[in-house]
């Protein structure tokens, strides 16, 4: 079967969740893959958040936040920027290719930049290949 | 424990089983020092490899759930161990699995970091100790004269005793603390309500850093992480804001602290806290904020200081996280 990459997006509710609705109002067409999961500021990703995605299937995972400076609550998305790169050295050293996992800044006015970014990562995506983290640990059958 | 009443009650049948371990954990019992004599009082140890002889088939034969309580040690590496678990299951009605590798996998849970195949490797061709000119590696059957000797399998992976088999409760530590497991014991010898099965007993309800007696502010910003031999602690001022990487905030607590008493950062073997499933990835999420820098570039700079963070925030929980091993 054709591969389709699987996205999970977490976009906060001020900038890029706004941007995302603009990308939609302005009937623009990009890729169907992204799962977009909205939440109240980038400040709020956990790690648990993005390595559950990468264990439930997930071939790649984006964080969008709204530009340095703009957070709705000050310094949420520097928090973010913290933690992701934080994040991206745990799974890089897990064996999870740095591509599956980006962050970028989208604003409330930025609907084609949205746009541009899911086709540009799922394009990518489809050069890395599916995922193997699911089932890289297998133990359902353990207990039979 | 009040001797008349449990010497006038029938003894509790005890089992203690190593599984990967490194003998701590049992040791940990023996610890117990002269309340091991209050143990003995109330339990019959019928099968305990570090203390007695008694051989698997002997456990095989008991009839099943004639063991009141097993405390299952250490991780779950080969079949010898997988097999084990799966017959004290069935012969034991309250099963624990006791410590850090028994719970999540522990240092052993360490080698899903790597694979079968390299751990060989390393091990029988490569390490600076290994004079091995024929290559000669394990073998899962040998024939001798006799007939064929089986061994265990490796396998790939390093497994908790949750992974393969219902586990009743869960007592956490590297090695768990003598006086919690006395503790528990004596809950379950004087018939006080247990707790839901699956709970972690033994321990207590809030991080390290709540019982923990270090001085601690709100600003826990650093530009450097230091690893513990490159500063020279104060030994009052929290770990954390001296830069010094401690697991506290992503450990339950039940220990006392005592690596942070004996003046060493807490590594986390007690585990997450309730409502956590990956302690590494809480961690993770609290270094975060205590980058003190908003350009990426420095942000980078200080992230380069933690050398290991895999390593680091998962010394006692990898096969036990999220993502359980290294994808391959």
């Amino acid at each position: 079967m054709e591969f389709r990459p699987t996205l999970v997006a977490f976009l906060c509710n001020w900038c890029s969740y706004t941007g995302a609705d603009l990308a939609g109002t302005s009937r623009l067409h990009y890729a169907p893959n992204i799962r977009i999961i909205r939440i109240m500021c980038s400040g709020r990703i956990e790690p648990t958040f993005v390595l559950k995605a990468f264990q439930q299937g997930a071939d790649g995972v984006l964080i969008c936040g709204c530009h340095p400076g703009d957070c709705h609550y000050q310094e949420g998305n520097y928090k973010c920027l913290r933690r992701y790169k934080l994040i991206q050295k745990y799974t890089q050293q897990m064996g999870i290719e740095k591509e599956r996992l980006r962050l970028e800044w989208i604003s409330a006015s930025e609907g084609k930049q949205f746009a541009e970014l899911v086709n540009d990562m799922t394009k990518t995506l489809l050069q890395v290949g599916p995922s193997k983290v699911k089932g890289t640990l297998e133990v359902e059958h353990l207990k039979k | 424990m009040d001797k008349e009443q449990t010497a006038a009650k029938p003894k509790l049948k005890l089992a203690v089983y190593w599984g990967a371990a490194c003998g701590g954990c049992c040791v940990s019992v023996l610890d117990t020092h002269e309340k091991l004599l209050d143990i003995v009082a109330a339990a019959d140890p019928v099968f305990w490899p570090i203390a007695m002889d008694i051989k698997y088939k002997d456990v095989e034969n008991m009839p099943d759930k004639s063991i009141d309580l097993t405390l299952f040690n250490g991780a779950i590496r080969n079949s010898e161990n997988l097999h084990m678990a799966k017959v004290l299951r069935n012969k034991t009605k309250i099963l624990v699995a006791y410590g850090a590798c028994a719970y999540m996998g522990g240092i052993p849970g360490l080698a899903n970091f790597s694979d079968k195949e390299a751990i060989f490797r390393r091990v029988y061709d490569e390490s600076e100790s290994t004079n091995n000119p024929e290559k000669i590696h394990p073998q899962r059957e040998v024939k001798v004269k006799e007939g064929t000797i089986e061994m265990p399998q490796f396998f790939n992976d390093v497994y908790t005793l949750n992974h393969v088999v219902d586990v009743d409760y869960f007592i956490p530590g590297c090695p768990p603390q003598s006086e919690r497991l006395v503790e528990v014991f004596s809950a379950i010898v004087t018939g006080a309500q247990l707790p839901p099965p699956g709970s972690v007993v033994g321990a207590n309800d809030k991080t390290n850093c709540d019982e923990c007696k270090r001085k601690k502010t709100d600003n826990k910003l650093v530009k450097k992480f230091f690893r513990p031999w490159e500063i020279q602690d104060d030994k009052e001022t929290c770990f954390l804001e001296q830069g010094v990487i401690c697991m506290g905030p992503a450990t339950r607590s039940g220990c006392g602290v005592r690596c942070v008493v004996g003046n060493s950062p807490c590594r986390g073997c007690y585990g997450p806290p309730p409502g956590v499933t990956d302690p590494g990835a809480k961690m993770m999420s609290a270094i975060g904020t205590m980058i003190d820098a908003n350009k990426p570039e420095e942000i980078d700079e200080i992230i380069e200081t933690i050398v290991d963070p895999a390593g680091l925030f998962y010394r006692f929980s990898l096969p036990g996280s999220i993502l359980g091993r290294k994808v391959q």
